[in-house]
Order: structure tokens, then C-alpha cells, then sequence
């Protein structure tokens, strides 16, 4: 293998490697997301630090057997602490010939692949569309394709039938626990424990146990067909990581930052209401917020996105936390409101799972391409805290980071998560909880203001000196019943006011008041080598090749640094300055240069943009090439002023 | 919440300190005077009651109140009204809404909180016209009418508010009109004690781009023959001597008749808690167009489990159930392993 370290201390036994990535790819219907996931959750009871890629077509099922229904499932199980899914997969599972046909360009030069060689019949290279330009099918298992790779040939969908005969289960049933093979055939190679696996099988199909006695079998299968099948070879092993001490899950972005949500309302002391209407790959979150009621949290799955917007700011109005959960085409239909919750200036969080745009585009793929939108996707002058999420595990403290903004300045605030985050996992070490921060606001309960004449008033608009927000009356609080609305109010009382020295006033104010969000922003944090003369700056699901790309780097001596926002808008105060302290910046995004072209209108600053689109996230050896590539021009720099 | 804590209030306590922007002799004054006086008989508290409204002329209906209120979006007033009411089923919250707003850009939320349910109570001012962008034709507009957006005449077919209600399945549905107030508030009293989507359209004149729309039938020379009084248990009779009646015709259709034709036994007596809908559906077609004998009153008053309630109880069984939410064996719950 190319990439991984061999840790092998005799040169019998079983080989011992840093680290293993590994891709099953199989067709929709063959269960590849679910062995990926068991390989991933032994993997990460077993210790291994580990980050997953979940790659799945839109379609529930696509035409069986075609490449374009090829689900895939990829994990990198390391010994040492990692942040990326790996860029080339050492191993690949192919359950079919489509799978090999649309996956083994992943696979990388020397790289195991596994095959089911039953799913290679005629009909079966036809659909994958192995065919030469007369129409003649081609055979990948006996022409050159496979030339390079190391290759196992298993009948797994008859080996799977065949230890299933004797349970009673028909042969078409049987037929789907082949992924139990696999997983089991995996498991031996890499010295996986059995036992987890197994309970889980137990527990999951307790409600059918001719299916779980199937699976069990055919994993066992699997595990013995590696055991003596002199093909298959030595057994690796990927030890347990030294992560520090701790309790650790395993987690996914979606669940954590569905956590994030129920922990922020009980750190708010606030009960959540979240509306949302289902979207890829934002569903999840109101699927988990939905299950948490006894937290005191009301889910509303609402006619559309724009009720569900609408039902968030209600609830907000009315005292709740309200939130609502989306992808960008429910961002754009929920502007209208976002706005409103702008101008009426009431707390509420905006979760915005992206996907490939625009339109319904690659709605199961990554993409961080609605930066634009919410930056600037509303009408007016309408700005809003916007908070990005890096790393699965993170999603749960940009949650809180999120409604701790929306509370404190009674504003609408996004939160950019992405399809890969949502989807990957990595394990977690669970936080202190009573080490997490206290967001609660004061309700207000009397009134704030005194006419001349003494009478005492409430008036909805007067704001806090420091952080501009406006008092937070709800509904039931005596004497201090108020109308807010969408029409311009006057400073203040709240009244409605058209006056033009009023609105610009108001336009300021609202403004000043993001900006005052600066307050809380921690200086911006770098790592790297101190004295670099490239930044490799960064926000999102990027964090996690920039970092496996920033770390190669220096270890082969190139001396690089790297910086990743979490605070969008508004951006870090020191970030002009930090940016101008090098000589080059290089801005890696998985949009055209979003945030990159921001930072050049914000700073005048030159900032290179590294981009990508094609639905996936960067692979690190993509962001070494930049970092390469800025660090050569700096030379062409010193040879230009010299020569 | 108790009625009897509540403390005696008037209109006065219900009115806002904003001056009323409506153009002069602009039916939304009758509607907003119905309202404030109806308020202190209610036994309910201006700071426990919301009034929610989308855009347009009669949206601007929640300034003048003097409780919790939002002036929001157009055509959105129900959705956010639905969340205002799920966090708080302890608030008592009005939708204000329009022809324009509630049956055109706001269709969709209109319907679906009334099949949800959600305890609201619904005001729809039909005035068939667009009069806050100045005179265009509306979902509610007749075919034909000429407005500044049809200046040969509209096409669109179009809706007839309680027929869209009663399909979306709310349980309360009622038609009034702004001449009235005593009708208003005696529709708007049964409309706040029905618990669940309380839908009331109120005939409204708009008498600077579509006066005189209603005059067919509410003018009050034209009501003894134009107007039908629904009473729930009575025969539906109308007329200057209740000359005439409604039967339902062997066919399964409504007639309008003349009760010594017929005999007073053939005439339909209204019931308002009947569950199936149909009969209050015909009602509600029962006038081809605003110069034809029109039902005003309670269409239908059925009880169906509330969808805030529902939601609440819900948390509540979950609550129960699992306990408080304990966040710490949240995190620990998809399983756990430990780091030495």
C-alpha cells in the first residue's frame, strides 16, 4: 500500500499499518451504508480514530445494477488521530460490476480490491455498462482492468445462499445478507472484533430471526472464508489510537448538531420549537429533534419551508427558542422571513445543510456553496451572524454558538453545516456538560421607559447600550403588550415611523448591532509554522483536508500555516490584520471562491482561492498541491525582484 | 387559564394608542370596533391574547389593538400564528387576513392550519378586490370584473372562501359582514369559544376600488330577501315573513323555496354540529353571486382533537415517560467507549 505505514514488527503474522481506508460500493438496494457503518462503529469501539464519507445516489433506487444507483460507503480507521475520510481508498468492496465499474478509478495504484464475482454475468456487465463501441460486453475480471490492483474473487452471493439453505431462508432472501459476507470477509482481513457485530445483528433484527440467523451466518461465513482461504492472505491490523482520555461516541454532523440543538435549549433554559419541512440532507435533524420531546421540544413538520420559517419566528415571539432546519433551496424560500425576523429583531437559528446547487442539484452531494446566500441572500439592507461548522463532532458546539448569538442580540443567525459533515462521522469525546456555557436571556418583565408626564411605559425598540439588542417582551407579561411588524419602526417606541433620517438610522442600528457580535469572537487561532509565508485559511467541512494537508506539508518541511473560521458574519476583528501578515493566502472552498472573493471586497487583500465542485469534499493531497503551488510562486517572486 | 382571574376589562383597554390609517368610511373600522368592544366580554386578558396578520389593508389590523400582535408577511399569518399557538396553547391568538392574503399567497398555510386544527381564530376580510396596491382583481373577484390588472375583464374562476375552508376540513366555519356589528360579534364570540381553526369571512366593503360590492345582499334594504340567517336547530327560513326556506331536494341538492309551496316540515333544519360537511359545503354554494340569497352565520361547529394540544401532550407523555431531559445520557446514548 502506498500511502499507509507498515508497523509490522515480525515479517510473519499478522501486518500492523497505521491506517486503513476502506470504500464498500455495492448497488442501493445491497446495503452498503449500513456494513459501512458496522465496520465504522467496530472500528471505533475498538479505538481507531476514524472519519467516514457516506456517498449515495439521490435516487431511493435507481435501475439495479446500473451505475448510476452505486451506493458507497467510505472509512479511514487510523492509529493515530486523522480528520479525513482519505483521499484514495486502499481497499475497495465491489458488490457488483457497477460498483467496480464507477468506483475502481478511487482505488489507488497497487490497492486491494474485494470482488462478488457472482454479480458478473452477462446482463449484469450490460448494465454496468461494460461494453466495448460495438455493443459486445467486456469482461473487467478477465481483461486488463484489474491489472495493478491486488484482486479477490469471491462468490459471495452463493456462498451466502449456501450457508443460508440450511435456515430455511429462500434464496432471494438469503441473497441480501451477502453485505453481511463482505463485512464479515472485511472483518478477518483486518482483524476486526466479531462479537459486536454479531450482538448488533441480534438486537437490530430481533423482530425477525430467520433475517438476523441469515446475517449472522453469512457474516460468519465471510469471517471463516478468509480464515482458510489461502488467497485472501495475511491479516492486517490497525491498532488503537492514543486519543486523550475520555468517554467517546461515535457521531455523525446531522446528530450532533441536533444535540447542539436540545443542549442550547436547556442551556438557554429555554423551551425549543423547531418547524421544518423534510429536505435533503437536513431531514435527519428533525428527524432526531422529533424523537427528543421529553426535553420539552415541539416539532412541527410544516406545509412548506416557509412555514416552517414562519412557525420558528411565531414560537420565538412567543418565548420559545425557535428554530428551523434546511438546505439551500428552503434558505432561499425562507427569505422573506429571515428578513422579518430582522426587522421585528427576534432570536432564532437558521440551520442550512448544504448540498450541490443551484436547484435541486446534487441534493445527496457536498457542496459549502450557499455562503453567498447567507451572506447577502436577502432583500434590503439585511445583515445576520452567520456560523459555520467544521467537523462533525463540531456541529454540536456551532449549534449552541448559534442560538447563544441568536439569544444575546435577538437575531436571526445561520448555521452552514454541509452534506458531508451531516453525513461522516468521527468519534467524539463527549464534553463536560457543566462545563458548557450558560446562553439563558432575561425575559423582559416591566416596563423601560418614563414619559414626562410619569407615566411609565414599555417601549419594544429601546436597546441595550452595549450589545443593541431590543427587549425581549412575550406574550402573558403584563402591561407591556406591544406590535411588531415589518414596517419600519421608529427608534425606539417601535411605532411604525417613515421618516428618512429614522430609517437610516434604524438600517445603522441594526448593522451595528451584527457588528457588536465582534465582542464575542475569540482571536482568531493559527497553527502552523510561525514563521510561513503561506496561510491556508479556511471555513467548514474543508477544516479537515486542510489539516491532514497543512500537517504533510510540514512534515516534508515546507512551512506552511493555517487558520479556520467558524464566524462568518461578522468576521473575526482581527482578521484583516492577520491576513495581511502574509504573504500569500490561500482559501481552499467547495464553491467558486465565495468567501475568498468577500474577504478581497471586506480586507483588499489578495486571497487565492482553491476551488472545487463536483459534489465531494477535497481530498488533502489537492490542498498540498496548492499549498505547493503558493509556496513555489513566493520563489518566482524572489527571483522576479532579484533579477 | 382561568376566565374568572381575569381582571374586568374595557374597550378601552383593548385599544392601542395608534391612530387608525384606514381610509375614511373603509369597512375595516366596523370589523375593528366589533372587535375592541367584543373583547372585554370574552373573559380573556390583552396580555394573553395575539393578533397575527399578513399584508394588506386589513393586516394592519393588529396595530390597533392593544395586546401582543405582529404584522408579518404576506399571506404567512397562519403559519406563524401556528407557532405562536404551539409554544404557547395558553395565548389566545387571532389571524387577521384578507381576500388577497389568506386565499392567494397565503392559500397553502391557510388550509393546513385548518385541517391541523390549530386554535386560532381566523378574520377573513373579503372585500373581492387588492386595495393596499391599489385596485387589482383578487382570488375572491368575479369573473368578468374589471379592475386595473383586467382591464378587459378577469377569467380566473374564482374561490369561494368558506368552500376552501370547509374542503381543507376546518371545524368551525362562519360568513358575516361589516354593516353588522351585532352579527359580528355574536359570529366572533362562538368563533373564540370553539377550540380549534375558527374560519370567519366577513363581507367588507372596500369603498375606493370595489364599492358596493356586498350591496346585492347586505344593503339593508336587500337583507329580508337577500339575507339567510342560519340558526342551528332552526328551519332555514328567510324573507321578510320568512316566506322562504331552504329543502333539500330528493336529488340530494339544496332549493331555495317558497315555504307555502313546500310546507314548513320539507325546510332544512340547520345543524351546525353535524360532522359530515356536505350540507354546510352546499350552504356555502348556495349563492351563485352577490345579488342571490346568501347564509350568513355558522356554517359548521364540530369538535376535533386541537393540534396544539396535541403537541403539547405529546412532550408532556414523553415527559412522562422518559423522564426530564437529562443531557448527559443523551450524548452517551448511541453507546460509548472509554479512553484511558
Amino acid at each position: 500500500m502506498t500511502d499507509t505505514i507498515d508497523r509490522s514488527d515480525t515479517a510473519d503474522g499478522d501486518r500492523v499499518l497505521d491506517h486503513l481506508v476502506v470504500r464498500f460500493a455495492g448497488d442501493s438496494g445491497d446495503g452498503m451504508q449500513l456494513t459501512g457503518d458496522r465496520f465504522t462503529s467496530v472500528s471505533a469501539s475498538f479505538g481507531n480514530d476514524l472519519s467516514t464519507l457516506p456517498d449515495f445516489p439521490a435516487e431511493i433506487r435507481a435501475p439495479a445494477g446500473t451505475v448510476n444507483g452505486v451506493s458507497a460507503f467510505q472509512v479511514n480507521i487510523a492509529d493515530h488521530e486523522i480528520t479525513t475520510p482519505g483521499d484514495e481508498p486502499n481497499v475497495l468492496v465491489a458488490m457488483n460490476a457497477a460498483a467496480l465499474k464507477a468506483e475502481l478509478h478511487r482505488l489507488e495504484v497497487g490497492g486491494t480490491v474485494i470482488i462478488n464475482e457472482d454479480a458478473f454475468a452477462e446482463r449484469d456487465l450490460e448494465k454496468a455498462g461494460y461494453v466495448d463501441e460495438v455493443g459486445a460486453t467486456i469482461n473487467p475480471l478477465t481483461d486488463d482492468t484489474l491489472k495493478g490492483y491486488r484482486v479477490l474473487l469471491v462468490p459471495m452471493t452463493s456462498l451466502t445462499k449456501e450457508v443460508c439453505e440450511p435456515l430455511g431462508v429462500k434464496p432471494r432472501d438469503a441473497e441480501r445478507s451477502k453485505n453481511f459476507f463482505a463485512l464479515g470477509l472485511v472483518s478477518w482481513m483486518y482483524t476486526r472484533p466479531v462479537e459486536p457485530t454479531e450482538e448488533w445483528i441480534d438486537e437490530k433484527f430481533a423482530k425477525n430471526e430467520q433475517v438476523a440467523a441469515a446475517n449472522k451466518a453469512a457474516f460468519r461465513a465471510g469471517f471463516n472464508f478468509g480464515e482458510t482461504t489461502e488467497a485472501v492472505g495475511h491479516r492486517y491490523e490497525v491498532r488503537p489510537a492514543t486519543l486523550p482520555p475520555g468517554t467517546y461516541t461515535s457521531i455523525t454532523g446531522n446528530t450532533a448538531l441536533s444535540w447542539g440543538l436540545v443542549a442550547a435549549g436547556q442551556l438557554a433554559k429555554l423551551p425549543i420549537t423547531l418547524g421544518s419541512y423534510p429536505i435533503t440532507p437536513a431531514s435527519d435533524i428533525l428527524h432526531e429533534l422529533s424523537r427528543q420531546k421529553h426535553f420539552g421540544i415541539r416539532t412541527v413538520q410544516a406545509e412548506d419551508e416557509i412555514a416552517a420559517v414562519g412557525v420558528a419566528l411565531g414560537a420565538s415571539f412567543a418565548g420559545h427558542l425557535g428554530i428551523t432546519t434546511t438546505s439551500g433551496p428552503g434558505v432561499a424560500l425562507k427569505s422573506e422571513t429571515i428578513s422579518l425576523a430582522i426587522a421585528i429583531e427576534l432570536p432564532m437559528v437558521i440551520i442550512d445543510i448544504q448540498r450541490g446547487g443551484p436547484s435541486t442539484g446534487l441534493p445527496t452531494k457536498t457542496e459549502a456553496s450557499d455562503l453567498n446566500l447567507a451572506l447577502h441572500g436577502r432583500h434590503g439592507e439585511a445583515p445576520l451572524p452567520v456560523v459555520a461548522s467544521y467537523s462533525p463532532a463540531h456541529c454540536f458546539h456551532a449549534a449552541i454558538e448559534a442560538a447563544r448569538i441568536a439569544l444575546k442580540y435577538r437575531t436571526p443567525v445561520i448555521l452552514l453545516s454541509d452534506g458531508y459533515l451531516a453525513n461522516g462521522s468521527e468519534p467524539w469525546k463527549l464534553p463536560d456538560v457543566d462545563t458548557l456555557p450558560d446562553i439563558s436571556v432575561p425575559f423582559t418583565t416591566e416596563p423601560n421607559h418614563t414619559t414626562a408626564d410619569g407615566t411609565e411605559e414599555f417601549w419594544p425598540y429601546l436597546r441595550d447600550p452595549e450589545t443593541l439588542a431590543r427587549p425581549w417582551a412575550i406574550p402573558g407579561t403584563p402591561g407591556l403588550m406591544h406590535r411588531v411588524g415589518g414596517l419600519e419602526k421608529q427608534d425606539g417606541t417601535g411605532n411604525i415611523d417613515y421618516t428618512p433620517e429614522n430609517h437610516e438610522r434604524m438600517t445603522e442600528l441594526r448593522a451595528a448591532k451584527i457588528e457588536a457580535v465582534t465582542a464575542d469572537i475569540a482571536p482568531t487561532e493559527v497553527s502552523g509554522d510561525a514563521d510561513a509565508d503561506v496561510l491556508v485559511l479556511g471555513w467548514g467541512s474543508t477544516w479537515a483536508a486542510i489539516d491532514a494537508a497543512v500537517q504533510r506539508r510540514r512534515r516534508a518541511g515546507v512551512k506552511v500555516a493555517k487558520a479556520h473560521l467558524m464566524h462568518l458574519s461578522p468576521l473575526p476583528p482581527d482578521l484583516g490584520d492577520l491576513l495581511r501578515s502574509y504573504r500569500r493566502v490561500i482559501l481552499p472552498e467547495l464553491n467558486r471562491g465565495q468567501l475568498a472573493h468577500h474577504l478581497r471586497g471586506t480586507y483588499l487583500v489578495d486571497v487565492t482561492s482553491v476551488s472545487k465542485v463536483q459534489g465531494l469534499p477535497f481530498k488533502s493531497r489537492e490542498i498540498e498541491d496548492a499549498i505547493d503551488q503558493a509556496v513555489a510562486s513566493l520563489g518566482a517572486d524572489e527571483e522576479g525582484a532579484t533579477s | 387559564m382561568s376566565t374568572a382571574q381575569v381582571a374586568v376589562t374595557t374597550k378601552k383597554d383593548w385599544t392601542s394608542d395608534q391612530e387608525v390609517r384606514w381610509c375614511p368610511g373603509c369597512g375595516d373600522y366596523g370589523i375593528l370596533l366589533a372587535v375592541q368592544q367584543l373583547m372585554p366580554d370574552l373573559g380573556v386578558a390583552p396580555e394573553n391574547t395575539v393578533f397575527v396578520s399578513g399584508i394588506g389593508c386589513s393586516s394592519r389590523f393588529p396595530y390597533y389593538m392593544n395586546t401582543y400582535g405582529m404584522h408579518s408577511i404576506h399571506g404567512r399569518a397562519p403559519a406563524i400564528a401556528t407557532g405562536v399557538a404551539t409554544a404557547r396553547p395558553d395565548l389566545d391568538v387571532w389571524v387577521i387576513t384578507g381576500d388577497g392574503d389568506g386565499l392567494s399567497i397565503g392559500g397553502n398555510h391557510l388550509i393546513h392550519a385548518l385541517r391541523r386544527n390549530v386554535n386560532l381564530n381566523i378574520l377573513l376580510f373579503n372585500n373581492r378586490i387588492y386595495g393596499l396596491t391599489k385596485g387589482q382583481y383578487s382570488p375572491t373577484s368575479e369573473v368578468g370584473k374589471v379592475t386595473k390588472s383586467t382591464p378587459f375583464g378577469s377569467v380566473d374562476h374564482p374561490f369561494n372562501p368558506l368552500s376552501v375552508a370547509l374542503g381543507a376540513e376546518a371545524t368551525f366555519v362562519a360568513r358575516t359582514h361589516d354593516l353588522d356589528r351585532k352579527h359580528m360579534q355574536e359570529t366572533f364570540r362562538a368563533a373564540h369559544a370553539h377550540r380549534g381553526s375558527s374560519f370567519v369571512e366577513i363581507y367588507q366593503n372596500c369603498n375606493v376600488f370595489n364599492d358596493g360590492q356586498f350591496d346585492g345582499v347586505t344593503k339593508k334594504t336587500n337583507r329580508a330577501e337577500m339575507m339567510i340567517d342560519l340558526v342551528h336547530g332552526e328551519p332555514i327560513l328567510f324573507g321578510p315573513e320568512n316566506e322562504h326556506g331552504v329543502m333539500q331536494g330528493t336529488d340530494g341538492f339544496l332549493h331555495i323555496v317558497d315555504v307555502a309551496d313546500v310546507g314548513l316540515d320539507r325546510i332544512l333544519i340547520h345543524d351546525e354540529k353535524n360532522e359530515h360537511s356536505s350540507l354546510a359545503y352546499a350552504l356555502a354554494r348556495l349563492n351563485s353571486d352577490d345579488h342571490s340569497p346568501t347564509p350568513f352565520g355558522v356554517f359548521r361547529d364540530v369538535e376535533r382533537a386541537e393540534y396544539t394540544q396535541l403537541v403539547g401532550d405529546q412532550v408532556m407523555e414523553a415527559s412522562a415517560q422518559k423522564g426530564p431531559g437529562d443531557l448527559e445520557a443523551l450524548l452517551a446514548s448511541n453507546g460509548t467507549w472509554t479512553v484511558d
